[in-house]
């Protein structure tokens, strides 16, 4: 299995617990906002504790209370691709992109800054600053530095969702080569059902959220399924 | 047309290098300060920053005999300082330089605390995401998003010491080519009738210093903080 989750944490008074085991391909956590999504992402990239629990991709223990492993997020070898861009605005676009590659052993750098540049298609952008960026320009160069810090794994926070239709579909065509070309396995957050109904390998459907209840101590059931196809 | 006589310019040499070894002196302290009272939780966070601004508040003169106190001949922090370093404070620049640093220390937190809190942590976030270990997010990130706070508390608190009168003159009295700054050289000729030229002159020496160094520090926190509009004072 490439992601193998069992975590809980307590959030904002409720308990939440998530379950789920996912193959290689692009695995999209489904629900509606407050279920938690985010925090998934946070937790397996070592930006937020579990309270206890397991997480492990591609074989390898990311964290795991019980053995008393957690590895801070500089070495889970994560791309992390945000909801925001969260490009570095002193940067222009070149450094933004070659931030995390210095930190990259040789060995594990499966992509080089001109190859990233031209399949994102960003190549005429190296010199300028994040903040003169279209959304979608953004959200590219945000792709492209989460592949160059030479990652085994993708992690994406809604990176559609401040961007117009026409975008949209720019970027899920750049999804689907990663996931298809590159062969990166993602956990891809999204509340909206037709994309990730084109993007999905791996369902996981996080509905009847424990926040949406709002008692405590209620514990999202969770059940890996597979895309309907 | 105001000429610098050899006495004024001795006088503005000496402020500059009494402003000039108090900001350098403090901007670390200052900026660790700020990044604590920024980012820190910890219990006495708010006495911490209480015991910062005292100096802003407090009565120069009490500032002043404090540090007489403990920076003084027979002061604990006065004996260290003489023993391991060789640094005397009393009667010297060194204590000018010293009552400045003080009086400008809350100043320049202020500055650079500002621009700390106006950096979103999720940059940083993401930096580690990318590989960073947290000294190479510091130097990276952290330190150049807050470049334009550390510029602005700087040159504010250069203007600050240059203006500084009641705790150096109390710490280090008043002594021509050691202690005697611009604003001390300007009281002192307030005391001899007839010297209305020279308090005019040295009156527009200040002046001329702080108020370029004033405008540029707001522009400075203004770009530090967009939109806010916050001023540094």
């Amino acid at each position: 299995m490439c992601f193998d989750v069992a975590i809980r944490r307590r959030l904002g008074g409720a308990d939440l617990a998530f379950e789920f085991r996912a193959g290689a391909g692009l695995t999209a956590l489904f629900g509606p906002s407050g279920a938690g999504k985010t925090s998934i992402l946070n937790m397996v990239a070592g930006l937020l504790r579990p309270d206890r629990g397991k997480i492990a991709v591609a074989g390898k223990i990311l964290f795991d209370s019980a053995a008393g492993i957690d590895l801070p997020p500089e070495q889970r070898r994560i791309g992390y691709v945000f909801q925001d861009g969260r490009l570095f605005p002193h940067m222009r676009v070149r450094a933004n992109l070659l931030y995390g590659e210095r930190f990259a052993a040789p060995e594990n750098r499966w992509i080089n800054l001109d190859e990233a540049a031209s399949f994102l298609g960003i190549s005429h952008l190296l010199s300028r600053w994040p903040r003169t960026l279209s959304g979608g320009e953004a959200q590219r160069v945000a792709i492209g530095r989460a592949l160059l810090s030479g990652p085994r794994f993708l992690l994406m926070d809604e990176p559609l969702s401040s961007l117009d239709m026409a975008r949209r579909d720019e970027i899920m065509c750049v999804i689907e080569r990663i996931r298809d070309e590159l062969e990166v396995p993602m956990l891809y957050v999204s509340h909206d059902r037709r994309e990730i109904e084109r993007l999905a390998s791996t369902i996981v459907d996080l509905q009847g959220s424990p926040t949406a209840c709002g008692s405590t101590g209620t514990f999202a059931e969770i059940s890996p399924a597979r895309r309907a196809s | 047309m105001i000429l610098l006589a050899p006495d004024d310019w001795a006088i503005v040499q000496l402020s500059l290098k009494v402003g000039t070894v108090a900001v350098a002196v403090t901007l670390p302290p200052a900026f660790a300060l700020a990044w604590l009272l920024a980012r820190g939780r910890f219990p006495g966070r708010l006495l911490l920053d209480g015991l910062v601004h005292l100096p802003l508040v407090l009565p120069p003169v009490v500032t002043g005999w404090l540090l007489l106190l403990a920076f003084g001949t027979n002061g604990p922090a006065g004996r260290w300082f003489a023993q391991w370093l060789g640094i005397t404070f009393m009667f010297r620049w060194t204590g000018a330089a010293l009552a400045a640093a003080v009086m400008a220390l809350p100043l320049m937190v202020r500055a650079i605390r500002l621009s700390i809190e106006a950096i979103d942590p999720k940059l940083e976030g993401a930096a580690k995401t990318l590989g960073a270990r947290p000294a190479w997010v510091f130097g990276t990130i952290t330190l150049p998003l807050s470049l334009p706070g550390i510029l602005a508390g700087a040159v504010l608190g250069f203007a600050r010491s240059i203006g500084e009168f009641g705790a150096t003159i109390t710490f280090v009295s008043n002594i021509p080519g050691e202690t005697r700054t611009l604003p001390i050289a300007i009281y002192t000729a307030l005391q001899v009738p007839g010297r209305d030229a020279d308090v005019m002159r040295l009156a527009l020496f200040s002046i001329a210093l702080c108020l370029p160094a004033l405008i540029a520090s707001e522009l400075l926190a203004r770009r530090t903080v967009p939109g806010r509009g916050d001023h540094v004072l």
